[in-house]
């Protein structure tokens, strides 16, 4: 008895190390966007909500932000449209020949180095002789983006009842219609998470703007550049708790439009006899 | 409805999956307004069998043709056919009058005929009230009734049943049997119902076609496949059945003449000698209800033999008696049995009409 509680409040001590080694640096952020001092030190200056002043008034960073909405908005839209086509040949009843195969190499851009991707996209893209600009950054997020939007459609379609398909061809409906009568409503939870999620990816992205955006900057490339002033690190603080804030939050929408949607055609609960 | 007509014509269609055959040179003809069932295990290819009727799939040979128009290749949406899906396949963003109506709307009927004809079909099932209701909310005989609904409300020619009282339990199922029967009787629909349940097709079916690794083995009324199976996998399939091993001896007044180890020499008079030459193994087939137990020998042709097991069911007893000669215990049920004993000494004894003679 004595020993569980002793081992419990060992459990809580480690869980809470564990939540402040996580979060206590994210959380500095906001702290020191807050902070009246040009410098990142403690003790804490005094409160101001200048910073958040100066970014709101800084046209620069608005372009950078519009590109990082633009690109994310088409990125998400073309990823989210492959992944369902992907998703749904990849998870049919009669299996796929090579789906394993096909599964692996899909998700591959996974688990190879965003700067391999980044300098490989580089080379092929100045090398074909596009430009670099707004849309060499989204062909590299479509492909970041695209085993996100994989992943969470096949779990959509995964438990997916192939005969609700078949039933609506056997009452007369073409397989068009059955797909916007019956497969979309039903996949459609997973489509809106799939595009919060993969708005977040390329929302985030670094590596693949950096090396593919020419002038054309997106915001983490901006917030980048703006590094090497120290005057103006206090407002790239408030920059970065402003997208803190509003990545978890799309992110916690994301998560709950799944759910709701996963209590769908997955429930099966029973009333009466 | 008894039998035949060729309402519809499956003619040789085979379906393969890779190198086996599913459904292996199939030919049936089935009558309008019959209620006609596809029996046998899983994997003989009943449901293959189906689903092609039903355009889910295609033959790689032969035709099928509805009403005298060929249909073999037309999809799922152009056949007068309509499914009940073993999962029930209920739409889970409809509600049930959603539901139901999900196939009129192809038919450009008004608002007004279209509500009509749910409303008739939720009466057919007795779920009025139930329409608001979501899928989810639908116990398993309900889920049933509402696919049953949607597909009859599209007035098919054909209604496929794919197994659809498989996933109800025992009374369920039997109240549905009776309920499907009536409902057959009333819309007067040809059924085409698939199932393993040798009982629920001999219960509701006018004619039966016992399958087997993708061939029909017979095609028959219920009567007809109970007490005359032409082969020892559809008298094993249907009911229980008592096989003796025999040899052909020879023919007297039209009737086979059996030699057996178990049960000595016997004419058989329940059917046709006329196809077993003589010298031939044959299989003597007797139904455990058929045979007749003894304490003591009497004028009718018997043999003696031990009691094994008897079970008491109430209404009657199962009794498995060991008689040298034949290979597995012989299975006998009978009404007054209460008095006999495991390990009783016995004589067993068989209507004449009893023994049918099969092939080998």
């Amino acid at each position: 008895m004595n020993t569980a509680i002793r081992q419990s409040r060992g459990l809580s001590l480690y869980a809470f190390a564990y939540l402040a080694f996580l979060y206590v640096p994210v959380l500095l952020l906001p702290l020191f966007s807050f902070n009246d001092s040009v410098f990142i030190a403690f003790p804490l200056r005094g409160f101001t909500t200048k910073w958040y002043a100066a970014m709101a008034a800084d046209a620069e960073m608005h372009a950078a932000l519009w590109n990082t909405l633009k690109v994310g908005a088409v990125a998400s839209l073309f990823s989210t449209i492959l992944g369902l086509l992907a998703a749904k040949a990849l998870t049919q009843t009669a299996p796929l020949r090579g789906r394993s195969l096909i599964l692996s190499f899909a998700n591959l851009s996974l688990f190879i180095p965003e700067i391999v991707i980044g300098i490989a996209l580089l080379i092929l893209i100045t090398t074909v002789g596009v430009p670099l600009s707004l849309t060499s950054v989204i062909i590299g997020h479509v492909l970041i983006c695209l085993p996100f939007a994989i992943l969470v459609l096949m779990s959509r379609f995964e438990g997916f009842d192939a005969s609700l398909e078949e039933a609506s061809r056997d009452l007369g409906e073409s397989a068009w219609m059955t797909f916007w009568r019956v497969t979309f409503p039903l996949v459609l939870p997973g489509i809106v998470a799939s595009l919060l999620l993969t708005f977040i990816v390329s929302f985030d992205d670094f590596m693949i703007a950096f090396f593919l955006c020419g002038t054309d900057t997106t915001l983490p490339v901006y917030i980048f550049g703006e590094l090497r002033f120290p005057y103006k690190l206090p407002n790239v603080l408030a920059l970065g708790a402003t997208i803190l804030v509003a990545s978890a939050a799309l992110i916690a929408l994301a998560e709950w439009v799944r759910r709701l949607g996963a209590e769908g055609p997955a429930r099966d609960r029973v009333i009466g006899a | 409805m008894g039998g035949g007509g060729d309402f519809i014509r499956i003619d040789k269609v085979t379906k393969r999956f890779g190198a086996t055959a599913a459904v292996d040179g199939v030919s049936l003809q089935i009558g309008r307004g019959e209620f006609f069932s596809l029996l046998g295990p899983s994997g003989c290819g009943k449901t293959t069998l189906l689903r092609m009727i039903g355009g889910f799939a295609f033959p790689d040979e032969g035709a099928i043709a509805l009403d005298r128009e060929d249909i073999t290749a037309l999809p799922p949406n152009r056949r007068p056919t309509n499914m009940v899906f073993q999962s029930y396949a209920i739409f889970p963003h409809l509600n049930v009058r959603d539901n139901i109506a999900y196939g009129l709307r192809v038919e450009r009927l008004t608002a007004a005929e279209r509500n009509a004809r749910v409303d008739e079909a939720l009466a057919m099932i007795r779920l009025q009230g139930y329409g608001e209701r979501r899928a989810q909310q639908l116990s398993g005989g309900e889920r049933q009734r509402v696919a049953l609904a949607r597909a009859l409300v599209k007035r098919p020619k054909v209604l496929l049943l794919d197994e659809p009282l498989g996933a109800l339990d025992k009374r369920l199922r039997e109240a549905m049997q009776i309920e499907l029967r009536q409902i057959q009787r009333d819309v007067g629909i040809t059924f085409i119902f698939v199932t393993h349940d040798q009982e629920e097709a001999l219960s509701m079916s006018d004619r039966v076609a016992v399958m087997e690794k993708g061939r029909v083995l017979q095609v028959a009324d219920p009567k007809t496949l109970y007490e005359k199976p032409v082969s020892r996998p559809v008298a094993d399939f249907i009911g229980t059945m008592n096989f003796f091993a025999g040899r052909m001896v020879g023919i007297s007044d039209g009737k086979a003449v059996v030699e057996t180890a178990a049960l000595g020499r016997m004419e058989v008079s329940q059917n046709s000698a006329d196809s077993f030459s003589t010298g031939a193994r044959v299989w003597i087939a007797i139904r455990p209800e058929k045979l007749l137990l003894m304490s003591e020998q009497s004028n009718k042709q018997s043999v003696q033999g031990r009691i094994l097991a008897a079970s008491y069911l109430g209404d009657r007893s199962q009794i498995q008696v060991r008689i040298p000669g034949a290979d597995a215990p012989v299975a006998v049920v009978a009404q007054n049995a209460s008095t006999f004993q495991s390990g009783d000494a016995v004589y067993l004894a068989w209507a004449q009409d009893a023994p049918l003679i099969l092939p080998e």
